[in-house]
C-alpha cells in the first residue's frame, strides 16, 4: 500500500485545488446562480410592493410554493445530522470524507429554508414581533425556537471538526496570500497547533455536539409537521405526522447528500476519495429509508383509507384518482418505489444509477411536500367548491431563487473551506494502516 | 503575549456573552438570541481552551485521559449533566410575553386591556347569536343579495372580496338546500388563537375572538386552524372606498384595513356597548338574527327579546362541527326558510357586491 505521507500529501492537494485555482466555468456558474438568485429578489420587491396578491394563494389555500419550500429544505437540512452525528456515533469510518459536505448541507438548506418562512409572510416588516410577543404556546414559535437552535447547533458542528483544516489551510496560505485570506483562517483555526491536549479537548466538543444535534434535529422536522398537525384539517389531523416528516426529511437529505456529492466529485475531481462504497453505503440507507417511508404511507392512508371517515373521501379522491393523482401516483411510484429498487438490482449498483435514484427521491418528495400542503388546504370546510392554487410567475421565480441560493452557497463554501475533513480521514487512514507516524494536519508552528 | 495569558480575557468574554444570553433568557424571553449568545459563549470557551492548549509548555492532557481519536467515549456522566443543567437555564424561562424586549425596542402594541373598555364590575357579557334558518331564504323573495353579507360590508367597509358574514347554500337530505349565513362562531376554545404565535388575535372577557391588525405578521396559521373558514386575508391593499383610510384604527371595528393582515367578523361589540344591535342583524328583512348575552340570559332579533336559554332548548339549536370542541357561540335553529314561505327546492342567492364607487388608491383586487 501507497504509504501515508505520500497518500496525505495527495488528499491535501486535492483539498487545497478549488481554494487554489478558479476555473472560468466556476465563474460563470456564481454568475448565473447570481443572475437567477437576483431575480427571485426582484421577484420579492414586487411581492413586498403590492402584497401576496401577486401569488396565486387564496383565503381558502392559503399557504403554498413557500410553506412547501420550507419544509423541503428544512427536510434536506436532516442530510448532515443523519450522516455525520449518526454515523460519528455509530463509529462508522467510512464517513469521513464525506462528512463535511453533509455538514454543510445542513447550515446552507436551514438557512434557505428558514427565509421562506419570512418570504411566505404578510408582514414581513412585524418579523420581530415574534420575538417580541412570542406566544411558547404557538406552533409556529415552537419551530422559530428548533430551527434556531437547529442552526446554532449544526453551525457548531460544522465547525469544530473543521478547525484542524482550517489550522491546515491557515499553514498553507501562510506565504504569498491576501492579508485578508491570512487572518481569515488564523482567526478560525484558533491557535490550532495539532497538540494531544487540543485533540483531547477538540474530541469532548465534537462528542457532546453529535450526541446533542441528533434530539435537536428530530424535533425540528417534528414541530414543522405540528404547524399542520395541530390545525383542525381533516388531512392533518394524524398522529404519526412527526414521525413522518422526520423520516421524509432524512429520506430527502440523504438524497440530497448523494447528488451533491456526485457533482463535486465530478467538478474538483474527488474521485479517489468518495468511491463507489461511499455512494453504495448512502444507496443502502437510501433505501433502508425508502422503506420506512413506504411503511408511514401505508400506515397513514390505510388507517384513514380504510375507514373513510366523513371529509376522507374528498381527500383521497384527489390525491389517488382526481386532480393530483398524476403526480401523487409519480410520488408513490417514482419516489418511494423505484429508489430502493434500484439498490435491489446489482446491476444498477453504479454511480450513476444511484444518483439517479436520489434525483427521483427528492423529486418524488418535493412533491409530497408540497400535497402535503396544498391537498390539507384543498378539502372545502364548508358548502362550497373546492377552491383552486396555482402558483404565480413570482412564486416559481422566488422558488428559482431560493434553490440558486442554496446551490450558490454550496458553490462558495468549497471555494474558502476545505470540501473533505482531511485530519480525520488521515487519522482514519492511520488506524487502518497501522502506520504510527506522528504526521498530524497542521501541526507546524504558524510562522 | 503568552498564549496562556491570553487564555483569560477569552475565558472572561465567554463567561459573559453567556450571562448575557441566559439573562436575556431569563427576564427578555427571547430565546433565538439567548441560543445565540450562549453559542458564541461556547465557541468563545473553546476558543480559550484550544488557546490554553497549543502552549507546547503545558502538560498534554491532565485530567480523564483519553486516547486520541477515539472520538466517542469522552462525555463522562459530570459534563453531560452540566451540559442539560446549561439548556435548562438557557430554554427555562421563554414563556409569556416577553415585555423586557419589548421596553428595549420600544415596540409598542395594542395591548388587549387598552383596547376593551372596563366591563362593570358586576357583569361581564357574554355575547352570543342565535340564528334561526326557519326564517332564513337567503334574501330570494326580496331579489337581494343576502341583506346580512351587504350590511356588514357597508358597516365595517369590508374590503372586497371579504364577507365575514358569509350565506352558504347547503344540500339537505333528500332534495332541495337550506341557507347557512356564517359569522365568524366566536369559539370558546379557539384553534386561531391558539396557534398565533404573536397574540395578535385573542379572546376577549365578553367571549369574543378579535384581531390585532397591528400586530398581525400575516403567517396566516390562524386561517388553517380555523375549521369555519371565516378568516380572510388582505392579499394586497385593500380595496375599500378612499374614506375607509381616515378612520382611527380600532381593534373592535377593524378599519381600516391593513394590506398583509387577517381579518374576519368582530360581533361587533362596540356597537352593542353603544345600544345598537350588529349590522347583519338589523339588515335581516325577516329578523332571523339573534343577537344576546348568555350571562344575562337574553337575545333579540330587533323586533322581539326572548330568554336565550329557554329559546335554545325549544327549538332543537346546533352548533356547527359541534364535534370539533371548539365550542361556538353561533347557534343555529333548523329550518330551510318555512317560516317564510320559502321551498327547499328554490336553489339560488344573488351575488354579493361591494358597492364603493371609488375604490382606495393602489388597491388590488383578488378572488377568493
Amino acid at each position: 500500500m501507497e504509504p501515508l505521507r505520500e497518500w496525505q500529501e495527495q488528499l491535501e492537494e486535492t483539498t487545497l485545488g478549488p481554494s487554489r485555482t478558479t476555473t472560468p466555468a466556476y465563474y460563470g456558474l456564481v454568475a448565473f446562480l447570481l443572475a437567477v438568485l437576483g431575480w427571485g429578489i426582484y421577484a420579492y420587491y414586487i411581492q413586498v410592493r403590492d402584497g401576496l396578491v401577486v401569488t396565486g394563494m387564496n383565503d381558502r389555500i392559503s399557504w403554498g410554493l413557500y410553506i412547501t419550500m420550507f419544509v423541503f429544505f428544512i427536510g434536506i437540512s436532516h442530510a448532515g445530522t443523519l450522516i455525520s452525528a449518526i454515523l460519528r456515533v455509530s463509529n462508522a469510518t467510512w464517513r469521513t470524507p464525506i462528512t463535511r459536505m453533509a455538514e454543510f448541507i445542513t447550515v446552507v438548506a436551514l438557512s434557505t429554508g428558514a427565509l421562506f418562512v419570512i418570504v411566505d409572510l404578510g408582514r414581513p416588516d412585524r418579523l420581530m414581533n415574534v420575538l417580541v410577543y412570542g406566544r411558547w404556546q404557538s406552533p409556529i414559535v415552537w419551530d422559530v425556537v428548533a430551527v434556531t437552535t437547529y442552526l446554532t447547533a449544526s453551525l457548531i458542528y460544522l465547525y469544530l471538526p473543521m478547525i484542524p483544516d482550517l489550522a491546515f489551510f491557515r499553514d498553507r496560505f501562510a506565504n504569498g496570500s491576501s492579508r485578508i485570506r491570512r487572518v481569515f483562517y488564523r482567526v478560525l483555526a484558533l491557535d490550532w497547533a495539532g497538540t494531544d491536549r487540543q485533540k483531547h479537548s477538540l474530541h469532548r466538543a465534537i462528542a457532546v455536539m453529535m450526541i446533542l444535534i441528533i434530539p435537536i434535529a428530530v424535533s425540528v422536522h417534528t414541530v414543522v409537521s405540528w404547524i399542520f398537525a395541530m390545525t383542525l384539517r381533516e388531512a392533518w389531523n394524524s398522529t404519526i405526522f412527526g414521525f413522518f416528516f422526520v423520516a421524509g426529511a432524512i429520506y430527502s437529505g440523504i438524497a440530497t447528500l448523494i447528488i451533491v456529492m456526485a457533482i463535486l466529485r465530478k467538478a474538483y475531481r474527488l474521485e479517489r476519495y468518495l468511491t463507489l462504497t461511499h455512494f453504495l453505503n448512502l444507496g443502502y440507507l437510501l433505501a433502508a429509508m425508502a422503506a420506512v417511508m413506504i411503511y408511514a404511507n401505508i400506515s397513514e392512508y390505510v388507517t384513514t383509507g380504510f375507514k373513510l371517515e366523513e371529509g376522507g373521501e374528498f381527500l383521497f379522491r384527489q390525491l389517488f384518482v382526481a386532480e393530483f393523482a398524476p403526480f401523487f401516483w409519480f410520488y408513490l411510484i417514482g419516489g418511494l418505489l423505484i429508489p430502493p429498487a434500484f439498490m435491489l438490482v446489482k446491476r444498477m449498483r453504479r454511480i450513476g444509477a444511484i444518483v439517479t435514484a436520489a434525483v427521483f427521491v427528492d423529486l418524488g418528495m418535493w412533491v409530497e411536500r408540497y400535497f402535503i400542503v396544498v391537498t390539507g388546504l384543498r378539502a372545502p370546510l364548508l358548502p362550497y367548491e373546492p377552491a383552486s392554487y396555482a402558483p404565480t410567475w413570482v412564486e416559481w421565480s422566488i422558488t428559482a431563487g431560493g434553490f440558486a441560493l442554496f446551490a450558490l452557497l454550496i458553490t462558495v463554501f468549497v471555494k474558502f473551506f476545505p470540501i473533505m475533513a482531511v485530519w480525520e480521514m488521515t487519522e482514519e487512514r492511520k488506524a487502518t494502516t497501522g502506520v504510527a507516524e506522528p504526521t498530524s494536519v497542521g501541526s507546524g508552528e504558524t510562522p | 503575549m503568552e498564549r496562556s495569558k491570553a487564555f483569560r480575557p477569552l475565558m472572561a468574554a465567554a463567561v459573559g456573552v453567556g450571562c448575557v444570553g441566559v439573562t436575556i433568557g431569563w427576564f427578555a424571553g427571547g430565546a433565538p438570541a439567548a441560543i445565540a449568545l450562549v453559542a458564541i459563549a461556547w465557541v468563545l470557551w473553546f476558543a480559550a481552551i484550544m488557546r490554553r492548549g497549543a502552549d507546547p509548555g503545558r502538560d498534554p492532557v491532565t485530567r480523564g485521559a483519553v486516547p486520541v481519536g477515539d472520538g466517542v467515549r469522552v462525555v463522562d456522566r459530570r459534563s453531560a449533566l452540566r451540559l442539560f443543567g446549561f439548556f435548562a437555564l438557557t430554554y427555562g424561562p421563554f414563556r409569556g410575553i416577553p415585555r423586557m424586549l419589548e421596553s428595549v425596542l420600544g415596540v409598542e402594541g395594542a395591548t388587549v386591556s387598552a383596547q376593551i373598555p372596563d366591563a362593570p364590575p358586576a357583569r361581564i357579557r357574554q355575547w352570543m347569536m342565535i340564528i334561526d334558518l326557519r326564517s332564513c331564504d337567503g334574501c330570494q323573495s326580496i331579489g337581494s343579495p343576502p341583506r346580512c353579507t351587504q350590511a356588514c360590508i357597508e358597516g365595517h367597509l369590508a374590503p372586497e372580496p371579504m364577507e365575514w358574514i358569509e350565506v352558504f347554500e347547503d344540500e339537505l337530505e333528500g332534495e332541495g338546500t337550506r341557507f347557512l349565513p356564517i359569522p365568524c362562531q366566536q369559539c370558546q376554545n379557539p384553534p386561531c388563537v391558539n396557534v398565533c404565535p404573536v397574540a395578535a388575535t385573542f379572546s376577549t372577557p365578553e367571549g369574543l375572538v378579535l384581531i390585532d391588525q397591528d400586530r398581525c405578521i400575516g403567517c396566516r396559521i390562524c386561517m388553517a386552524a380555523c375549521p369555519y373558514d371565516r378568516r380572510f386575508f388582505n392579499w394586497g391593499d385593500p380595496p375599500v372606498p378612499s374614506d375607509a383610510l381616515l378612520a382611527e384604527y380600532d381593534v373592535e371595528a377593524q378599519v381600516p384595513a391593513r394590506k398583509g393582515t387577517v381579518m374576519k367578523c368582530d360581533f361587533c361589540p362596540d356597537m352593542v356597548r353603544a345600544g345598537a344591535l350588529p349590522y347583519c342583524l338589523q339588515a335581516c328583512p325577516n329578523r332571523a338574527i339573534y343577537y344576546g348575552d348568555l350571562e344575562e340570559d337574553v337575545a333579540s332579533n330587533g323586533r322581539e327579546v326572548v330568554s336565550a336559554s329557554r329559546f335554545l332548548a325549544g327549538s332543537d339549536a346546533f352548533r356547527l362541527k359541534e364535534e370539533l370542541g371548539t365550542q361556538p357561540r353561533v347557534f343555529y335553529i333548523p329550518g330551510h326558510g318555512e317560516a317564510v314561505g320559502r321551498e327547499p327546492t328554490t336553489g339560488g342567492r344573488m351575488a354579493t357586491v361591494w358597492p364603493w364607487s371609488d375604490v382606495a388608491s393602489g388597491s388590488r383586487s383578488w378572488s377568493r
